[in-house]
């Protein structure tokens, strides 16, 4: 930093305003980093779309408002409020199947008159401040009727949203709780026995999976049988990716998303509209990007100052990373086509303001730490 | 104090935890990248293709078709360009009303316009839709002056195939219709990208590859749906070759026009090189609306035709040859030594053969007389004939005239012709199961019987004959020009192994012959050739059709034999004699005498052709260069006495 221009009396000035905002500003450079790459791909992704872009960067603008009010508020309040909060979000969640709009053969939404979303999305949030909170009245690692009860939280949302159908939220919703459960000590016997257990239910699971779901999970394991129809999300998606190369094709030069190939392309396939155009080397900047939000989610929950804290921004975090991987997995045909966006850069409302609020709560359990009684 | 430590455990428990997770999503991030690059490194060209294969179109650019024109620049067959009406659904804003507006410009009615919203529906909305073909020139005006008014509506203009002679020449050049089914599957698909049409019959047939020339390509980078965007790349094709055939318009339509009011055809051949001068088949039909695509009811009606106006006479028409085969009969009985010295034979009106009571008739009833071989050729003496084939044998005579080609197509440059048949004990037994009887040897002597040859044949055989045993392969492509260099391939004549005779003087002793029977006062073309200028060797020949005896028809007049039992007319003759230019074969059907029914379409082709004279004026055709007057132009000639006033001077 150039003397001339800074002094350390200003630099002092502008960590006031943001601990004034309690806004962690480490945070706020990268999610904003990745959010105007992902401005910038959206606009070759959406088709030179203008429109899309001004409206995504409206709700980054009301995702901003919405992180920035959430971090206000000191975590006990979230702590004290998470029943509530888990109460309500079920709640909705169980409204939408009765209620709910159609789209792509699952009820989702829910239409509030003035705004349409998904409450699975307030479940996301909702799953690891209960989990955190409930974990937080015992002393940890916790006993097995704590962990039952546990799973019992996270077991009657999941439900509740996997039968909307909703496989991806509802497998992100068992993440937050599963990492805050696991953060809190699960011990590792219960861990591999749950692991083997999912191993030995699989089947069982399998039965119950609706056929799209099933056609998915089958397709990935060989798109190219069926490259017309549910390979065709793959297939495409990796000719993307593929033919992007070590440097891409060049921004707004992708020619899969460009010409249609691509579906998807300005939503959940829209890291294969990055990988074309940018190339490994964009992606290697963009999983550093993503790492690093990860990397101080976790930061700021090893410095986090009670249980529910810690959990909460651990899981937090380490949902935010399975929410990208997860995405980028599908996509690069290493997982099945789930439906799940990429975290801050594909194009929808719902997610864009439910991860920003997260990090909201990121950055108030950041900000309101207390001195240590010395 | 134990509360502390307690904290202190979990806090250590909980680092642990996150140092796990750390790990763990730093592993799952390397298969992320791991699965990349094998993606983006290893199998990236694999991908980059892929991603090119979608995106490219390619679109067929058709090449323009060959033009077909006579040795003298005339066009038979050309490209002329139509205009279509067509429609971008995409561009119109509101159909209907485009619709309303175009209606009385081009007065479509409710089926077009039923059938067009048909086609609309069936096809992308980027691409154009037909709405009306072959505009005339009045509707594409009124077009062009509103065309504002007809956002989307657009007049283009494509090529298509047409026959300035129409019928004259459709036997020869044959024409192009849409590619059928079956063709489809015979031919190379990457040589028809883009095309529709393919020769059907004719010089379009059979030099359907040259004309057809090859189709170039764009490359068009198309969207998912199809939708051509840009164009990425152009590969030129090659237009086809422009053919210069070896037929002179001028004396086709003498020949067309000669045979007017008969059916039959017309032959002639350039013996020097075996180029076809004139080919022409009655009925003959109009080739046009074969290109456009036939109508059902037209099409039937010319299949239904009795007298089958698509069938070419010239080359599937298997005619007997009658007395037109004496000549060479004549030749062999020369070359085998056959024929009688001194008086000759004798002709008394009819013969037999011995341990025979069956009695074989001249058309003289009352006989010859005394003739040598000339007097038979010049007088058409069956009599003379019958002991000429009788000496000779079948064997022999098959023999011989095989060297002429008789019985074997000539393999001229056009598709579908027929072989004729030249008899044999051979062939007798393999075909009926029977041995050959001496009585049939005495038929062939006068060309009847088994035997039969195509009018090419018999024009070939002509043309042989005036070269005295030399020969060429018949043809009718003279020359290819490549369209784009402007270079043009002559079409090499093709030499036939020469006929072998003992005694040279033996052909000049038949052409004299044949001369006399237009020069001497006996002869049977001599009404027709008397004033000619030039010096013609002929024969002409008159052929029974099967059905009656020939007691039967000898004691009836022409006039009243049912018509399809009336002889066929035939002549042969090549002129000048003694350097042959042309040798001229004619079949007319029913026709009556040769001398009087098909000797005078002869010499009206070899006037047309020998003395340029001016008979008949082609269409006139703006597209054509000038064209190269054929022949010398000679002194006037006094025009032929009409057919059908022919006296009974003949067979």
């Amino acid at each position: 930093m150039s003397p001339f221009h800074r002094s350390s009396n200003d630099d002092t000035r502008v960590r006031k305003l943001f601990d004034v905002l309690h806004i962690d500003p480490v945070l706020l450079c990268l999610l904003l980093a990745v959010c105007a790459l992902g401005l910038t791909v959206l606009y070759s992704a959406s088709g030179h779309s203008i429109a899309m872009v001004i409206n995504q960067a409206e709700r980054l603008l009301i995702g901003l408002v919405v992180m920035t009010a959430a971090a206000q508020a000191p975590p006990e309040i979230y702590r004290s409020a998470a029943p509530w909060f888990y109460g309500f979000a079920l709640l909705l969640c169980a409204l939408t199947l009765v209620l709910g709009d159609h789209a792509k053969g699952a009820q989702r939404w829910l239409d509030l008159g003035v705004l349409r979303f998904q409450p699975s999305e307030l479940m996301k949030l909702a799953m690891p401040i209960m989990v955190a909170a409930f974990l937080h009245l015992f002393t940890l690692p916790p006993r097995w009727h704590a962990v039952v009860l546990t799973l019992m939280l996270i077991g009657l949302p999941t439900v509740v949203v996997m039968v909307q159908p909703d496989l991806g939220t509802s497998l992100l919703i068992v993440a937050a709780g599963g990492f805050a459960l696991y953060l809190g000590g699960l011990r590792w016997q219960y861990i591999f026995g749950a692991l083997a257990a999912i191993g030995a239910a699989a089947p069982i699971l399998w039965a119950r999976l609706h056929d799209y779901q099933r056609q998915r999970i089958l397709t990935l394991f060989d798109p190219e049988s069926d490259p017309l129809g549910t390979g065709y999300h793959i297939a495409q998606s990796k000719i993307a990716i593929g033919s992007g190369g070590v440097f891409g094709k060049g921004w707004l030069e992708g020619t899969q998303a460009k010409l249609d190939f691509l579906p998807e392309s300005h939503t959940d396939f829209i890291f294969a509209v990055f990988a074309e155009e940018l190339g490994l080397i964009g992606i290697c900047v963009l999983l550093t990007l993503y790492l690093a939000i990860v990397g101080r989610g976790l930061y700021i929950a090893a410095r986090a100052q009670d249980s529910f804290q810690r959990l909460l921004a651990g899981s937090l975090a380490m949902t935010f990373f399975v929410y990208v991987f997860i995405n980028m997995g599908m996509v690069i045909g290493l997982l099945p086509v789930v439906g799940v966006p990429l975290p801050l850069m594909s194009y929808g409302g719902t997610s864009m303001v439910s991860l920003l609020a997260g990090f909201g709560l990121l950055m108030s359990i950041h900000t309101h730490r207390k001195l240590l009684a010395s | 104090m134990d509360n502390l430590k307690n904290l202190v455990r979990e806090k250590h428990m909980y680092m642990t935890r996150i140092g796990v997770a750390v790990l763990v999503c730093l592993s799952m991030t390397s298969l992320l990248v791991y699965r990349l690059i094998g993606l983006q490194v290893i199998d990236r060209e694999y991908y980059a293709t892929r991603a090119e294969e979608n995106r490219m179109r390619l679109s067929a650019v058709p090449p323009v078709r060959g033009l077909v024109t006579d040795r003298n620049g005339v066009l038979l067959a050309q490209n002329t360009p139509a205009f279509v009406l067509e429609v971008v659904p995409e561009q119109v804003e509101n159909m209907d009303t485009l619709l309303r507006a175009l209606r009385p410009v081009l007065n479509l009615d409710d089926v077009e316009i039923a059938r067009f919203k048909d086609r609309v529906g069936k096809t992308p909305r980027y691409r154009s839709v037909p709405l009306r073909g072959n505009l005339t020139m009045e509707q594409v005006a009124r077009f062009q002056l509103n065309r504002f008014d007809f956002e989307g509506a657009d007049v283009t203009a494509t090529l298509t195939r047409s026959y300035p002679l129409g019928s004259a020449a459709a036997h020869v050049v044959g024409y192009v219709g849409g590619i059928t089914e079956e063709e489809f599957k015979k031919i190379e698909a990457a040589a028809y990208q883009g095309l529709t049409q393919i020769g059907k019959i004719g010089v379009e047939k059979s030099h359907e590859n040259e004309l057809r020339g090859t189709p170039g390509a764009k490359i068009v980078e198309a969207n998912a749906y199809g939708r051509p965007l840009r164009e990425l790349e152009y590969r030129q094709g090659a237009p086809g070759k422009n053919l210069v055939l070896s037929l002179d318009a001028k004396v086709q339509m003498a020949a067309e026009k000669a045979l007017a009011g008969l059916d039959g055809a017309v032959v002639a051949i350039d013996p020097r090189n075996g180029e076809v001068i004139a080919l022409v088949s009655k009925p003959g039909f109009d080739p046009q609306p074969f290109v456009a695509g036939i109508d059902r009811t037209t099409y039937k009606a010319l299949l239904d035709d009795r007298k089958r106006p698509l069938y070419n006479r010239a080359l599937q028409g298997a005619y007997p040859p009658g007395s037109t085969v004496k000549p060479f009969m004549a030749l062999a009985g020369l070359e085998y030594e056959t024929l009688q010295g001194g008086h000759g034979e004798y002709c008394s009106g009819s013969m037999s053969l011995p341990h025979s009571t069956r009695k074989y008739r001249c058309w003289k009833r009352s006989g010859h007389g005394w003739l040598d071989m000339a007097g038979g050729v010049i007088q058409s003496c069956d009599i003379y004939f019958y002991e000429v084939a009788q000496a000779l044998g079948i064997d022999r005579i098959h023999t011989f005239l095989s060297l002429f080609g008789l019985g074997h197509p000539t393999d001229v440059d056009l598709p579908l012709e027929k072989s004729g048949l030249l008899p044999s004990r051979e062939w007798k037994m393999r075909t009926r199961k029977e041995a050959w009887f001496p009585g049939e040897t005495l038929n062939i002597g006068i060309g009847q019987g088994y035997m039969t040859t195509t009018p090419m044949q018999l024009a070939q055989i002509t043309a042989r004959m005036a070269m005295r045993g030399k020969g060429f392969k018949p043809h009718v492509v003279h020359a290819m020009q490549d369209t784009l260099t402007g270079a043009t391939t002559l079409v090499p004549p093709e030499a036939l192994p020469a006929i072998p005779h003992r005694h040279a003087q033996d052909w000049e002793t038949v052409i004299n012959a044949m001369v006399e029977v237009t020069a001497s006062q006996r002869g049977t073309a001599y009404r027709v050739f008397k004033d000619a200028p030039y010096r013609v060797a002929a024969k002409t020949g008159t052929a029974q059709v099967a059905g009656m005896s020939q007691d039967e028809l000898r004691a009836r007049k022409l006039t009243e034999t049912p018509f399809h039992l009336r002889d066929h007319a035939l002549f042969i003759a090549f002129a000048p004699a003694e350097d042959p230019k042309i040798a001229v074969a004619v079949i007319a059907e029913h026709a009556g005498h040769g001398g009087s029914a098909a000797a005078p379409v002869a010499r009206q082709v070899m006037d047309q052709y020998l003395l340029g004279q001016i008979l008949y004026n082609l269409p006139a055709d703006p597209g054509a260069g000038a064209p190269v007057a054929a022949g010398v132009p000679a002194a006037p000639v006094e025009l032929i006495g009409s057919p059908g006033s022919a006296s009974d001077d003949e067979e």
